[in-house]
């Protein structure tokens, strides 16, 4: 347990324990915002920035809160980091904070954060928990990017807001729209199996 | 008359799980049966009605009343919280039946986040409070239909040969697509 080095702790949930692609977990925001990359960065360095400190609370806060209330304490801690997350948005990134609507105050339930807090900050130290939850924000950051790159490009022809593919192309709207969100997880989901399958049969989940 | 189409646009138009992607959770989690998927459903349905009501209450009697906007988050997730685990001791004392049915969703639905959605969406839209009522009624019944339309289609999927890496979430999230694809058919039928 405690041989673990720094680097495994956060590349595992880059790659090996992947919240999106792997644990499918932090479905809805993965699929809502993900139309632009721009958002996909916002909402992933605004879940990393809870999951951070929830995690370090939770952390410190093991000890001193009774187990049967230990779910609406940390809800109440993460409700108060995505208060903080979403006042500082609608201040320094009005535009962003617009675009990404009810999608930060529901970061509250986002299973990503109860999850790590429950199996991993609860049973683990400050320092280790801060640095796994970054290692999942990083993981969660990088998915959406890759999400909202891929809906970008094909949907609206242009990346970071700036035009890509030039006048001739026609964006495939529906890229945008719902059915292209669970249409381009689904496929990305299927090559990250068939990757992971290559690389280390033995890890695939049947 | 205008509540009709509240009803209407939160079962079909804007179906919670289809359109605003939430709920997704539950609805590729509780979604391999029909009957379970029946089940979750009316529960959500349950606990989400009773939440539109309360929170409404909350928000326009306490935190607009005496000015604290900011409490919005946190006073909504304590709220929904104990809202279950009080839903759950009442059906549990009242009813068995139900409660054996809903039983083990119930706690679930906690960190479901159409339930918090609801309640996030109705402060937004300025509904009034029959129509908060009704929209969370009808969002309900969307995500009913929705997860057992889905729950319909994965019981013929265990029959189908599906390739390796598609398995599991995977091909539920193509079969999302395309059953937000034909949701997308009713946009334009009203006009919120």
């Amino acid at each position: 347990m405690k041989q673990r080095s720094i680097t495994t702790e956060f590349a595992k949930g880059i790659v090996r324990d992947n919240p999106v692609f792997v644990q499918v977990l932090g479905m809805c925001p993965t699929l809502a915002v993900t139309t632009s990359v721009i958002n996909g960065v916002g909402m992933g360095l605004a879940t990393t920035f809870v999951l951070v400190f929830s995690a370090l609370f939770a952390s410190v806060l093991k000890g001193i809160v009774p187990n049967q209330v230990r779910i609406p304490v940390y809800a109440v801690v993460i409700a108060t980091f995505v208060t903080i997350a979403d006042l500082v948005l609608k201040a320094y990134f009005p535009p962003l904070s617009a675009s990404l609507g009810p999608y930060v105050p529901l970061i509250v339930v986002n299973c990503i954060i109860m999850g790590r807090v429950e199996a991993f900050a609860t049973r683990n130290r400050p320092g280790v928990s801060i640095i796994d939850a970054l290692g999942m924000g990083a993981g969660f950051t990088l998915s959406l990017m890759v999400l909202g790159a891929i809906r970008e490009i094909l949907g609206s022809g242009s990346l970071f807001g700036i035009g890509l593919l030039g006048a001739g192309f026609t964006p495939l709207v529906v890229m945008i729209l719902p059915p292209g969100a669970f249409l381009t997880l689904g496929i990305l989901m299927a090559i990250f199996n068939a990757l992971k399958a290559k690389s280390d049969p033995v890890l695939i989940r049947t | 008359m205008n509540y009709l189409l509240v009803l209407i646009s939160a079962i079909i138009v804007n179906n919670f799980v289809l359109t605003y992607f939430v709920g997704i959770c539950p609805f590729i989690g509780v979604s391999k049966k029909i009957d379970s998927a029946l089940s979750m459903g009316i529960a959500v349905t349950f606990v989400m009605t009773i939440t539109a009501i309360v929170t409404w209450i909350i928000n326009h009697y306490i935190l607009i009343a005496f000015g604290l906007p900011f409490l919005e988050y946190v006073s909504y997730i304590v709220v929904i919280a104990s809202l279950v685990q009080f839903v759950e001791m009442f059906i549990r004392k009242t009813s068995p039946a139900l409660y054996k049915t809903l039983g083990i969703f119930l706690p679930l639905i906690t960190t479901n986040c159409a339930i918090l959605f609801v309640a996030l969406i109705q402060a937004v839209r300025e509904l009034g409070f029959i129509e908060s009522l009704v929209q969370g009624f009808g969002a309900g019944v969307g995500f009913t239909l929705a997860i057992v339309i889905m729950a319909g289609i994965r019981e013929q999927l265990e029959l189908s040969d599906i390739p390796k890496p598609f398995q599991g979430a995977a091909i539920t999230l193509i079969t999302a697509a395309i059953l937000a694809l034909a949701f997308m058919g009713f946009s334009g039928l009203t006009s919120s």
